[in-house]
């Protein structure tokens, strides 16, 4: 496949450096690689450069029409202060830690089991099971949150943060187990048969030797279940409505868009701090999240 | 598996020494009840049971204030004669064919580029990965920044480089504010796009390449008739998942404009929010998100028989 673009790489000898030929190839490179691959990084990442020089600029600086935009001359760490001592920024990043941690957890405990079962154990109903709990992975929340209050309202959670904590399954849940029994599919069966004969219950081949192997699948189960609860918007927004239950997507938007007062550089400096934890997660996890998402959720 | 067939022979006398709890995890068909059965009351409770909440809604005229009386379809004729709702259609419908078009233009660009090699591949795969994982509304408000009117850097930019005598009104010209909306977007949503369909490249064996090498098949054949082929499953379920997420998003409008300039960003879900909770008509608000229903099962029956094709291959 790596020769779609390339066509330096025929078979054909590989001309000496600083002939015209070598110099042609670059050109190409340059052209088909290069140039695009600018395009998508400035295009992608490009508003991240922007977010971290504003939250770094002095008002002073930020407001000055006569200053360039695009770089910092004297940075300063006032925006993040005043996310710390003007709003409740910090209580909103533990929130959002708790909800995020509680839901996974609920989340894989739930899904991985019954992504198991889907995919290993026959029962009258499985495919039902399977096909049911598939499509409400495609139900969109803002199909649902309008019920979802007076739901929680009826079981005593209005107003309060650990209605998240019982909401998010619900679109978790589902992406867990589909995600699982897509990868359990692709161990083979003949361990756990093994394991049988020697004397494992059907359980104990599920807990001594299926979930074992899944550890990468169940870890890109995990780590996309963490970020979705942190990115979570529309629930946290109508579900909790006391600054001090609310969660850093929401808290920021809120809180620091008000009416037509913008406080830009705490927003942007909010909005910086609010993305790094999933940003670092991702970041040690790319290659497992990339090969979790070949094996189960892109299943087509 | 085999399993019932092996442990036949001697099951009931076994069975009578075996203690309850061991037969059910022996068993396949008892723990296999067991495990999906927590699954299956979480989402009737909490999936199914608000769904029909909704649809109890949305046949009365519930406001926040007042349980409401029981109007049949009320609702739904007056939205059809509501000139804010049919341009909240239309904008929806617009909204997500723009935004899918760019996010399978550029993603599957930028899969092919990623699947060739060049310096600092890896890190810039994870770098193109920010817009996906960030979350919607903190990316979001970098972009509310951008298209600032005052300090607006896109404006600045086109401004100093003479492209421009004063720039765009990103978000307030309600012209071009469902563009800028869908832009944001496809912003967020080709990383998820390039990703996936990467991953679909890179399953395929590199024999299969070779073998067309071998029987003469140039490099726009290769394309045509080993990539395309077998990248398409991997690129149509990216492709429905998008298309279900952009035409259900709500938190990139809320977060640029709440549905304004005079409702030329509104979509469904923006419109159902604004109505059902902030002006408190829950009855009407419950109704116009159910209208999302029927564009969303087409997507997801259509996706469950290329699934139940694909499994049965």
């Amino acid at each position: 496949m790596s020769a779609t673009l390339v066509p330096s790489r025929v078979p054909a000898p590989r001309p000496a450096p600083g002939t015209r030929g070598a110099h042609h190839a670059r050109m190409e490179r340059a052209l088909f690689i290069w140039a695009p691959l600018t395009f998508f990084m400035v295009f992608l990442v490009g508003p991240f450069y922007w977010m971290l020089i504003t939250a770094l600029k002095p008002d002073s600086e930020l407001y000055d029409s006569s200053k360039s935009p695009l770089y910092v001359s004297v940075p300063t760490l006032d925006h993040f202060r005043f996310l710390f001592e003007k709003t409740d920024f910090a209580v909103w990043v533990g929130n959002t830690m708790m909800v995020a941690t509680l839901s996974t957890a609920i989340a894989l405990i739930m899904g991985v089991p019954a992504g198991y079962a889907l995919a290993r154990l026959r029962f009258r109903g499985s495919e039902f099971v399977g096909t049911a709990i598939f499509v409400t992975y495609l139900v969109p929340a803002t199909l649902l949150f309008i019920p979802m209050i007076e739901v929680m309202a009826t079981i005593g959670m209005d107003d309060n943060i650990w209605a998240l904590v019982i909401v998010y399954p619900t679109f978790l849940v589902p992406f867990v187990t589909w995600l699982m029994s897509g990868y359990f599919r692709t161990i083979p069966t003949e361990l756990e048969e093994c394991g049988r004969i020697d004397g494992l219950t059907r359980l104990g081949a599920m807990m001594r030797i299926a979930l074992p192997l899944a550890r990468p699948g169940i870890l890109s189960a995990g780590i996309f279940s963490f970020t979705l609860s942190w990115n979570e918007f529309i629930y946290a927004l109508t579900l909790v409505t006391a600054s001090s239950e609310r969660t850093i997507p929401v808290g920021v938007l809120v809180q620091l868009t008000r009416a037509d007062v913008y406080f830009w550089g705490p927003l942007m400096a909010g909005a910086l701090l609010g993305s790094v934890p999933v940003a670092l997660v991702y970041s040690f996890f790319v290659d497992q999240y990339a090969s979790g998402l070949t094996a189960g959720a892109v299943k087509g | 598996m085999g399993t019932a067939t092996t442990v036949a022979p001697g099951r009931s006398e076994r069975a009578v020494r075996r203690s309850f709890v061991t037969n059910i995890i022996d068993s396949e068909r008892a723990l296999g009840y067991l495990l999906v059965a927590p699954v299956v009351v979480l989402l009737l409770a909490l999936v199914a049971y608000p769904f029909f909440v909704a649809v109890g809604y949305a046949v009365t005229d519930r406001t926040l204030a007042d349980k409401g009386v029981f109007i049949g379809l009320e609702n739904f004729e007056l939205l059809w004669e509501n000139q804010i709702y049919r341009q909240t259609l239309a904008n929806t419908f617009i909204f997500t064919a723009g935004s899918v078009t760019i996010r399978l233009i550029l993603g599957v660009g930028l899969a092919l580029l990623l699947n060739e090699s060049f310096r600092f591949r890896r890190a810039v795969r994870a770098a193109i990965l920010l817009p996906w994982i960030v979350p919607t509304v903190l990316g979001t408000m970098a972009w509310l920044w951008l298209f600032n009117p005052n300090f607006s850097v896109l404006n600045y930019i086109l401004v100093n480089t003479g492209l421009m005598a004063t720039g765009f009104n990103w978000l307030t010209d309600p012209d071009l504010a469902l563009f800028s909306v869908l832009l944001v977007n496809a912003w967020r949503g080709v990383p998820f796009m390039a990703i996936t369909v990467l991953a679909g490249l890179q399953a395929i064996p590199q024999d299969l390449y070779d073998a067309s090498s071998i029987d003469g098949a140039g490099k726009f054949q290769r394309f045509r008739y080993v990539t395309l082929p077998l990248v398409m499953p991997v690129l149509l379920t990216a492709l429905v998942l998008s298309i279900i997420w952009t035409f259900s998003d709500f938190g990139i409008v809320y977060g640029l404009t709440k549905g304004g300039p005079m409702n030329a960003t509104h979509v469904l879900a923006t419109l159902s929010y604004q109505t059902g909770l902030a002006s408190g008509n829950i009855g009407e608000g419950a109704a116009i998100s159910l209208t999302m229903l029927p564009v969303l099962l087409v997507l997801i029956i259509w996706q469950l028989r290329r699934i139940r094709r694909s499994t049965a291959m």
